[in-house]
């Protein structure tokens, strides 16, 4: 047996230090707003975990976090069929690889609240491209200020249109590192064209979606700025998502206290369900 | 099974080739009988791929035929050519557990469970992998995974034809030999035709019954083993197969006799054809031999290769090589050269000239 060489945590203390200022500093000031009270000019009453028994029996609570599975949810279960689909269909060589690996990339490096601005200004009824041709054209009734149903539709649109280039380009890494023998030998034995996605396509490409969906889930869990700019919330609270409804009680009603213990609790979740999600997909990697 | 017959092949990698340098295969005629061990030997490049995919119907010639059996498959998708293929690197299906990558080729063609599982059980235990049925492919060695590809070909019933491109690649070297043995007693067994496609002369010449080699999208000789090394048809045959390979020296010919400088070289027998063109004299290292008369030259190199020694000598700027036995001249020791008269050829163009004197042996 080799004795193990501890010296390389050494070279890890960098990161352990610039995290701790970046996250874990900040991380503990939170823990101290969930526990106390506070009216300003620095005077704090100890509460215990009065916030969190708050926060987990709130109706609010548990509505916003419902609207929130449910995005994430949808936008999934859009984004990630939809991105290998497309990923599929994108030419392996030659001119146009290039062209579309670009287009694909695009709307990736606009930036949120541009998005939201555009998708704004996209579906407004009268003036908006799409509003006026669903409206005027074809007679359709769409508003999203007024219809929660039109601002579903609308903000999962968008993230779809958003971020699928995203599921894409990491499906379409996948599918160019797998090499031709095993296609021409699924030929040579016959397989149909399911077969050869279910058996060679998707498990080549497992590694990577795995790494997909978990970064979608984690950017829909905590998304913020363009259902923000879009909706606001709104119509009522139909579109009012987790942080949305976090940065209104934060920062809207001053209540520090419970934004701070709702903090944890959304941290925890969108924790654990990565954690539960990715201990499942590598598991049979290990055996 | 099938005799496969391929008739005028040619075929480019470009849409509209101009010269013969664009096609990837110049002009091949090969009739491979049912049966036969066949090895497609030659250097990287050759075109011996391009010709095994056109085989599989992984690709379609630019021009010419194959006819399975005299039935026209030119146009075939591989699935219906009742072929195997294995490549160079293990292809395996790593969801699968052992038993259903060996299975796989027989439930896509919907034969019913209980052929499926006669068949896979055969085929496991002639490849000796019946312990790792229910083990998933993932996890197998490369060798393993090598094997289970193998048997993916050989599980359905006659095949016509199983082709391996370069297969030994990724294989470890103390493995290559068992595999390589394992393959000739499975074409005892299946009496499958194999076509064995390969850069290596050892891989080629233990396998094959039939040897034929390949060079620049040209065959230049199909012959045994012991014909390729004793008799080759062309300059670069002696070259490629042979530990040196064949000595090639340049000569001109003076009244029928081929002088090498101004020393008159004994050939084999009488020189056939125009003889216009590049000439030179090809003799193995083999039949080359020390002596006190003959061929003046320098000693060079010598290395011990363990069974025999070669000398590696300077004649007039061309160098010779010879295997000997014995005590070995030193280096920078002038010595003199004999050819075995019989072993000594002509080429013309790089193609084999001369014609065998039998009596006179």
């Amino acid at each position: 047996m080799k004795t193990e060489n501890q010296k390389a945590w050494f070279f890890v203390l960098p990161v352990l230090i610039l995290v701790a200022f970046n996250a874990l500093i900040p991380m503990m000031t939170v823990v101290n707003y969930s526990v106390q009270e506070t009216f300003g000019d620095n005077v704090f009453f100890w509460q215990g975990l009065d916030w969190f028994q708050q926060i987990l029996r709130s109706d609010r609570f548990h509505a916003a976090l419902g609207r929130q599975f449910m995005f994430t949810f949808l936008i999934l279960i859009i984004e990630i069929p939809l991105g290998i689909a497309i990923a599929l269909s994108m030419p392996r060589k030659g001119f146009w690889v290039p062209v579309c690996l670009v287009l694909m990339a695009l709307p990736m490096l606009i930036p949120w609240n541009v998005v939201g601005a555009m998708w704004n200004i996209f579906t407004l009824p009268d003036i908006g491209l799409l509003g006026y041709f669903l409206n005027h054209v074809l007679g359709i009734n769409y508003d999203m200020t007024q219809d929660p149903v039109a601002a579903w539709v609308t903000i999962v649109t968008m993230d779809v249109w958003h971020w699928t280039s995203l599921v894409v380009l990491l499906a379409y890494a996948g599918l160019v590192s797998i090499p031709d023998a095993y296609y021409q030998a699924a030929k040579i034995d016959g397989a149909s064209n399911w077969s050869v996605f279910r058996f060679i396509q998707l498990p080549k490409m497992k590694t990577v979606l795995t790494i997909a969906i978990l970064l979608r889930f984690m950017d829909s869990f905590n998304i913020y700025t363009e259902p923000f700019v879009l909706t606001g919330g709104g119509p009522g609270n139909s579109t009012t998502l987790l942080s949305i409804d976090l940065v209104k009680i934060a920062l809207g009603q001053f209540d520090l206290g419970p934004a701070a213990a709702m903090s944890l609790i959304y941290f925890a979740i969108t924790l654990l369900v990565s954690w539960l999600f990715y201990t499942v997909m590598t598991k049979d990697d290990q055996t | 099974m099938a005799k496969i017959t391929l008739s005028t092949l040619r075929h480019s990698y470009y849409p509209n080739p101009k010269s013969d340098s664009e096609y990837a295969l110049k002009e091949v005629d090969l009739d491979w009988t049912d049966g036969g061990a066949y090895a497609l030997l030659g250097p990287s490049g050759c075109g011996k791929s391009t010709l095994l995919n056109i085989i599989s119907g992984l690709l379609v010639p630019s021009e010419g035929k194959i006819l399975f059996d005299g039935k026209d498959v030119t146009h075939l998708p591989p699935d219906q050519r009742n072929i195997a293929q294995v490549f160079q690197f293990p292809v395996i299906y790593d969801t699968m557990t052992v038993y259903d990558n060996l299975a796989f080729p027989l439930r896509n063609r919907g034969r019913d469970e209980d052929t499926v599982r006669e068949r896979v059980m055969a085929i496991a235990e002639m490849l000796e992998v019946t312990d790792m049925l229910n083990t998933r492919a993932a996890g197998l060695s490369p060798d393993n995974k090598q094997k289970i590809s193998m048997g993916r070909g050989l599980v359905r019933e006659d095949v016509n034809v199983v082709m391996f491109d370069e297969p030994l690649t990724v294989i470890d070297p103390h493995l290559k030999w068992k595999l390589r043995s394992k393959l000739k007693e499975l074409h005892q067994r299946v009496k499958a035709t194999m076509i064995y496609v390969t850069h290596d002369q050892t891989e080629a010449l233990t396998f094959a019954d039939q040897v034929v080699v390949m060079q620049l999208g040209e065959v230049v000789q199909i012959g045994t083993p012991v014909e390729l090394f004793e008799r080759p048809a062309h300059t670069f045959v002696g070259h490629f197969i042979g530990s040196p390979g064949m000595n090639i020296l340049p000569c001109t010919l003076q009244n029928s006799v081929a002088m090498f400088g101004d020393q008159p070289v004994a050939l084999e027998g009488p020189i056939h054809g125009s003889a216009n063109g590049t000439t030179e004299i090809g003799v193995r290292p083999e039949f080359v031999s020390l002596s006190t008369a003959g061929l003046p030259a320098t000693v060079t190199k010598v290395s011990d290769v363990g069974r025999h020694i070669v000398v590696e000598c300077n004649a007039q700027g061309t160098k010779i090589n010879a295997v000997i036995e014995g005590t070995p001249p030193a280096k920078g020791d002038a010595v003199h050269l004999q050819f075995r008269q019989d072993q000594t050829r002509l080429y013309v163009d790089g193609w084999l000239a001369t014609t065998a004197q039998e009596a006179a042996a």
